[in-house]
């Protein structure tokens, strides 16, 4: 068969909505744009429990600290996930790593803001949370079947993590006035960043239409963060607190928000690895894997003694 | 030293009594026993099962998914297999 008659295949497959599988022939650039997206996600998954285990030691009661710790195991648990889905497309895990680890990968930007309150935690699982799967459940659908699976599986147990993180901030909201100053500081420093986690504009966007025709992503950067702008206005009016931008407005002849352009080139500092915590963030993932190399020694020279008992 | 080394599992989980152990996904472990103990960590955060089976992903062998069409040929041409297939007269019951 030729390349070109594979292609037709290939593109005829997923305008009928039948999923790809591992070893199913696919194009190069399918493969790749899979691998730089899947490896991605699992890359914020794992830096994303940065800035919340930061808290766990210092969360204000019992309760929250066992809540947070249940989110930062799920966010490991979903790393997982993600980087099994990228194994199947041929690359090896270590690799998969190391690529963060040497900056060739990237990971969502968000992760490179601080946490500096206990309201931050809140709000990250309100609207970095809430960000995320926005972009998750339309991820559910997409083309490649391991990436849809992980996505299905992941979409189940965030729903929690948005829901706890808002329940946090309508305590903090109905608190004091110093404790709803906080929450309101806290809004104030994410919402920019958490609506940048939806990537460049559409007219930016290098990866976009090709995407699209694949079915890796079903919606555009821009209309996800428009579904999410809309879904999140009302949810601020309930906590009390004001968005930091004076030109959002309700736009009756669209039916959505309008709201101001991005801080572009904030977002591009970022993702260049200018961004205040890109340098921590890397330093502790890089840590993380040297302290427990023992750890990977000691069980691999385990599996191999007790190997050779049963063979003696 | 790398976790290449690990083997991969392909981890199944019974999610109940009476069901059947069902593919959820895979992981790196270096032998069966930390598999299991991954696989309840990594699967089973929310009681998603009873039983667990780990199985070293190299022991599996799978059809080829280019002899697919030919593989699976002899069932496809047999429409007579499924119930379908035959007329009964209206009025037949209990059929």
């Amino acid at each position: 068969m030729t390349q070109a008659e594979q292609e037709r295949r290939f593109q005829e497959k997923i305008d009928r909505e039948i999923k790809i599988e591992p070893n199913d022939w696919m194009p190069d650039e399918y493969r790749q744009t899979l691998v730089r997206q899947i490896s991605q996600h699992a890359h914020s998954e794992i830096v994303g429990m940065l800035p919340e285990g930061n808290w766990i030691t210092r969360a204000p009661n019992l309760r929250r600290k066992a809540v947070l710790l249940a989110k930062v195991q799920d966010e490991a648990g979903h790393g997982l996930y993600l980087y099994s889905a990228v194994e199947t497309l041929g690359t090896s895990r270590e690799q998969t790593i190391d690529d963060l680890h040497t900056g060739k990968a990237k990971y969502s930007s968000i992760f490179n803001y601080p946490a500096l309150t206990w309201a931050d935690i809140g709000t990250i699982g309100w609207l970095v949370d809430g960000a995320a799967i926005m972009n998750q459940v339309a991820l559910c659908r997409t083309s490649y079947g391991p990436y849809a699976r992980a996505m299905v599986k992941i979409c189940k147990e965030e729903s929690f993590h948005q829901r706890q993180g808002y329940e946090s901030l309508i305590k903090l909201c109905s608190g004091t006035p110093q404790q709803k100053a906080m929450a309101q500081d806290a809004m104030n420093r994410f919402w920019w960043p958490a609506l940048m986690m939806f990537g460049p504009s559409d007219a930016e966007s290098t990866h976009s239409d090709q995407s699209i025709k694949w079915k890796i992503k079903r919606f555009t950067n821009d209309e996800l963060r428009q579904s999410f702008v809309d879904a999140t206005v009302a949810q601020a009016e309930i906590l009390g607190l004001t968005i930091p931008d004076p030109n959002l407005k309700w736009n009756e002849a669209r039916g959505h928000y309008d709201f101001s352009e991005i801080n572009w080139d904030e977002f591009w500092q970022v993702v260049k690895g200018n961004g205040p915590c890109n340098k921590e963030r890397l330093a502790a993932r890089i840590k993380a894997k040297e302290d427990g190399a023992w750890v990977r020694d000691a069980a691999t020279a385990f599996a191999k003694k007790r190997a050779m008992k049963k063979s003696a | 030293m790398s976790t290449n080394e690990w083997p991969l599992w392909e981890v199944f989980i019974r999610s109940k009594q009476g069901l059947n152990h069902k593919h959820v996904g895979s992981l790196r472990a270096p032998d069966a026993t930390l598999a299991l103990e991954n696989a309840r960590d990594v699967y089973t955060r929310r009681s998603e099962g009873i039983s667990i089976w780990v199985v070293e992903s190299a022991q599996i062998h799978a059809t080829d998914i280019d002899e697919a069409a030919s593989f699976f040929e002899p069932s496809d041409t047999k429409i007579y297999r499924h119930p379908t297939f035959y007329e009964v007269p209206d009025g037949v019951k209990h059929m």
